[in-house]
């Protein structure tokens, strides 16, 4: 990977990093603009952007595990950007192994791996997750159209759906969860009972945050009770481990 | 003429896009021109369609998933910047929450477009910031002692999220919660499946509630 640690590559990805940065910035500007426009108050707009701030923060610093995973065949700068941008660490992982040990049947992390490993790998990375950038632009906006023609028809079942897609995406989370994991090390399976406690935790903690909000009149509160709750959590799940729970 | 805001934001969001595509195809086109290394056909093939054969379905049913909860603004910028199930998508949901802000309605797409912005741009300087400090980090974030924190993520999130949800459309969600224990735990290897498994939720959760509210059970 050291063929990776050259200056221009060090431009390239600043070059999108800033990219990135100015689309989110020019997008932010714009939104505020129009939620002004709405009559939201500048004050619900800071909140709003503060506590989405917060909120990032702790799955953001899981961004940071899978960097320095990835670090060890990309370097940290094609790393960060794979999962800055588009990627995630569980479409670049197996995306880079079904090339580097699928083809070359060579281990990740392995010190075997060329720069031609990394170079396909890094074009399988690239093409293998293509589709929504070219699929974003060019229909969007007619699912957006269709969207808005369905909601002005029934506005009830236009929010019973809104709910119902959150849902969707909650229910396979929250069975994930309970999926067996297998110890690397160990090769052996078992079912997360950490996963489960902090799962529980954190649906607790949000409870009793939302009890606090109406009991109290912390209105404040509001915004910030997910992180609070995801964050503590996740803080609970280092001493459910330090008691013998896996 | 002048655009309205939603064809504003689809113009623009179109050309930010598409740069965003050229210039993730830049990285490896410079390296392969760069360096004269170029992948083979041989071998790029069966990695690609290995890849594309798992990730081009997925990331596809994604876009049509995702883009209804997130709202015009946002989705252009969300596929440019990823992680959407841990991190774009509960941020545009709590900020939508915090203000009682209906969803799929302006003000909703609004909120989720600040929401998604201002996550981006935190997760970015914090992603920089990996990068300029990972030597002094990488000992940290691969201690076995916060290993347990980085590991539940997801449950940590989903746990926080799934109880205001759940509770809020209690009847719609039993069935899809139940079918997805029952998958999770009783199929092999199901834990790398959660990304296929969201749309199937989608789907089931919505005609779920499609029956409800016709036999007029939810309002």
């Amino acid at each position: 990977m050291d063929f990776l640690n050259v200056w221009w590559v060090y431009v390239i990805v600043s070059i999108i990093f800033l990219y990135v940065l100015a689309q989110s910035t020019v997008f932010l500007l714009q939104a505020r603009k129009r939620a002004l426009s709405l009559n939201f108050t500048k004050e619900q707009i800071r909140k709003t952007i503060i506590s989405s701030m917060i909120f990032s923060i702790a799955p953001s610093l899981a961004i940071l595990f899978g960097l320095v995973i990835l670090t060890k065949i990309f370097g940290p700068m094609v790393a960060g950007l794979r999962l800055g941008t588009l990627g995630a660490l569980t479409y670049e992982l197996p995306a880079a192994t079904n090339v580097i040990k699928g083809v070359y049947n060579v281990d990740i992390g392995s010190s075997l791996i060329t720069p031609d490993m990394i170079v396909t790998a890094l074009w399988v990375m690239t093409l293998g997750c293509i589709p929504p950038l070219l699929i974003v632009p060019l229909f969007l906006k007619k699912i957006s159209k269709r969207f808005e023609q369905m909601k002005e028809k029934d506005s009830t079942w236009k929010n019973i759906m809104m709910d119902a897609l959150f849902l969707g995406m909650i229910s396979a989370f929250v069975g994930y969860v309970v999926a067996p994991v297998t110890n690397e090390t160990t090769g052996e399976t078992y079912i997360s009972l950490l996963a489960i406690l902090v799962l529980l935790t954190s649906g607790v903690l949000i409870i009793v945050f939302g009890f606090i909000i109406k009991k109290y009149k912390q209105e404040w509160l509001k915004n910030y009770a997910l992180p609070l709750s995801m964050i503590a959590s996740m803080a609970l799940a280092l001493v459910y481990a330090l008691l013998g729970v896996r | 003429m002048k655009r309205s805001y939603q064809d504003q934001i689809h113009f623009e969001g179109r050309i930010w896009m598409l740069g965003a595509l050229g210039l993730f195809i830049s990285l490896p086109l410079f390296i392969s021109i760069f360096t004269g290394v170029w992948p083979t056909m041989n071998k790029f093939l069966p990695g690609f369609v290995a890849t594309a054969v798992i990730f081009w379905p997925v990331t596809t049913i994604e876009v049509f998933t995702f883009t209804p909860m997130l709202g015009s603004g946002s989705s252009y910028l969300a596929f440019v910047t990823g992680n959407l199930t841990s991190l774009k998508v509960p941020a545009a949901l709590n900020a939508q929450d915090a203000l009682n802000v209906e969803k799929g309605t302006d003000e909703g797409d609004v909120l989720a477009t600040i929401a998604v912005a201002s996550s981006s741009i935190a997760t970015t300087l914090i992603i920089i910031l990996g990068i300029i400090l990972i030597i002094p980090l990488a000992p940290i974030l691969e201690s076995d002692v916060l290993k347990p924190a980085f590991d539940n993520v997801i449950p940590a999130l989903f746990g926080a999220i799934g109880v205001v949800y759940i509770t809020k459309r209690f009847k719609v969600a039993i069935i899809p919660i139940l079918f997805m224990l029952i998958f999770f735990l009783f199929v092999p290897g199901s834990g790398g499946l959660v990304g296929i498994m969201v749309p199937v939720g989608v789907i089931i959760s919505i005609t779920v509630s499609r029956i409800l509210y016709k036999k007029g059970l939810i309002k």
